[in-house]
């Protein structure tokens, strides 16, 4: 179930562990119950989010050729910075 | 310059709490925000204010109403430590990532010892830009770093400009900087040091440094010579490694009452509630201290500690409660009631250690005592902590309650409030907490005497089993 909280939004994520140990988001499913498969991560890296408030490992994914932030948080759980 | 001088780094988390908070808060952006207390239990006082709050006037320890006066504004969100702690690991991860030479001072300030790696990633100063800006990126929090080549200038940097900035503190350089800092800017000088240090006619951190040293000794002791240390840059402390602790200095519980306490009655009895948690610790850690200390702050907020050294180290509830009791009464004038009471015992020895009896102390009482508080510890470790009161305690329920907070780990500086706590005795009294000798020699007995009262003890057991006998309140170990 998704939660948000201002320009944060709580997401249910599918993610999958590769063999070299890193963890990769496959597909998530956002507040309207539509289901997005992630074509590909751009970026992986630290960093905080100002706009949702909250920091964590930065996924930069390409969704349906546009790019979206989704953030692994420190407290576990996956959210997106809402436009 | 030497070659091997050593370069140090002191980062300071700036306004840590808060800005945590304004970073899982984008929407109170550019507002005036506080971390602090439940106003309603009266925990009430300021433990962090961001800086558009700081430029209101309002300050760490204010009570809430006062704060809301200065600033009319301001947001307030209660504490959640296990957020911050987070944070400052991930703060430490960081720092990790450039050497394992990291003490931590408090929650939200390190130093680290770059020197080894100072060659590879740059020299000092960019080590401290890089972390700069990787603690904004991927924490989203500022800091101040001083960068020096000894612990106490490094520190002296990171306090000199604020936030967000980076003060390079250089024997070329030092001069103009730290020497013309007023004294009370140095690690270590507190309310009570700088305030002496004024009379004597020492103003500035130059004024110490050119001082003569044994003068300086002669008015403060030990940390004469430490100071004087300090201000001229020869301190030569190491940075301690990763996962080192400082071993706990003192033990002590302080607690804001529900209401306010009038007169000596309320105040006994939270000392004795105050005691008997911080005995049980004692106990816990087999420790025994001769030092007592208590803080007292009265509704005014102003407040103030006195301690007094005991020739027998102790553990038991009872004393430290008579012995905080006396320097209450010594001490307090009551032109005002009482908000909050802290009770601390110092100079700690292992409890195992022997000690001088004194003629006039009957050592017999002393072990009925310590045994009385091990059989009181057992049955609150088995039935709760609401299962037995002292008589006096009972009397009144709303104290009775009463939360107490312990600071053991504190006093090793985990939290921005605790250092705040007993910032007024650092530097008057910090010297005091690190001594430990024991007395040995003749006539000397081990108290302590393992074994007594654990929970299958049959005395402690038979008198817990008598169902409903020690109910609430009743007078089992009444007050004097």
């Amino acid at each position: 179930m998704s939660e948000r909280i201002g320009y944060k939004v709580y997401v249910d994520v599918a993610a999958e562990f590769t063999s070299g140990g890193i963890l990769r988001p496959m597909w998530l499913i956002w507040e309207d119950g539509t289901r997005y498969e992630i074509d590909r991560v751009k970026k992986i890296e630290r960093c905080a989010s100002r706009r949702a408030g909250g920091t964590g490992i930065m996924y930069t994914c390409l969704v349906g050729g546009r790019e979206i932030h989704l953030f692994y948080e420190e407290n576990y759980r996956w959210f997106v910075e809402a436009r | 310059m030497d070659s091997m001088e050593r370069s140090i780094l002191h980062s300071d988390m700036n306004a840590f709490y808060a800005s945590v908070e304004m970073l899982h808060h984008p929407e109170f952006d550019g507002r005036p925000l506080a971390v602090g207390g439940d106003p309603a239990a009266r925990h009430g006082i300021v433990l962090t204010a961001n800086y558009p709050a700081k430029r209101c006037g309002v300050k760490t320890g204010m009570a809430l109403w006062q704060a809301r006066q200065a600033c009319p504004d301001l947001i307030f969100v209660p504490p959640r430590m296990d957020l911050y702690l987070r944070f400052s690991h991930l703060a430490h991860e960081i720092y990790m990532e450039y050497t394992d030479l990291v003490e931590p001072f408090g929650i939200d300030e390190s130093w680290l010892d770059v020197t080894a790696c100072a060659s590879a990633a740059g020299d000092a100063p960019s080590i401290a830009e890089d972390i700069s800006r990787r603690m904004k990126r991927e924490l989203g929090l500022t800091v101040s770093i001083g960068v020096s080549w000894n612990k106490i200038f490094a520190k002296f940097g990171s306090d000199y400009r604020k936030p967000d900035a980076i003060t390079v503190i250089t024997r070329d350089n030092y001069r103009d900087i730290v020497w013309r800092a007023p004294a009370s800017d140095l690690l270590m000088v507190g309310r009570a040091t700088a305030k002496k240090l004024w009379t004597l006619g020492f103003h500035s951190i130059g004024d110490l440094a050119l001082a003569d040293p044994h003068i300086l000794q002669a008015h403060l002791g030990k940390m004469g010579l430490i100071l004087w240390t300090f201000a001229n840059g020869e301190d030569e402390t190491p940075v301690m490694p990763d996962g080192y602790s400082s071993p706990v200095k003192s033990i002590g519980n302080s607690t804001t009452s529900p209401r306010d306490l009038t007169d000596e009655d309320d105040v006994r009895a939270v000392i004795f509630l105050l005691s008997e948690s911080v005995a049980a610790r004692l106990k816990e850690h087999h420790f025994a201290g001769s030092l007592i200390g208590i803080c007292v702050r009265d509704d005014g907020l102003a407040w103030f500690s006195r301690q007094h050294r005991i020739p027998i180290p102790t553990n038991i509830s009872d004393e430290i409660a008579h012995r905080a009791m006396e320097l209450f009464r010594a001490s307090y004038t009551w032109d005002r009631p009482v908000r909050s009471i802290g009770v601390r015992v110092g100079m700690l020895q292992a409890d195992s250690y022997c000690y001088q009896t004194d003629l006039f102390v009957d050592e017999r009482l002393r072990e009925k005592q310590f045994r009385m508080d091990v059989a009181m510890e057992s049955i609150r470790r088995r039935f709760g902590h609401d299962a037995l009161f002292r008589g006096r305690v009972y009397a009144d329920r709303l104290l009775a309650g009463l939360e107490v907070h312990g600071d053991a780990e504190d006093r090793r500086g985990s939290s921005e409030d605790s250092r705040s706590f007993f910032a007024d005795t650092a530097g008057t009294a910090g010297s005091v907490f690190t001594g430990s000798g024991g007395s040995g020699g003749p006539g000397t007995v081990w108290p302590g005497s393992g074994g007594v009262g654990t929970a299958t003890d049959p005395a402690v057991a038979g008198a817990v089993h008598p169902h409903g006998y020690f109910e609430h309140g009743v007078r089992v170990f009444g007050g004097k």
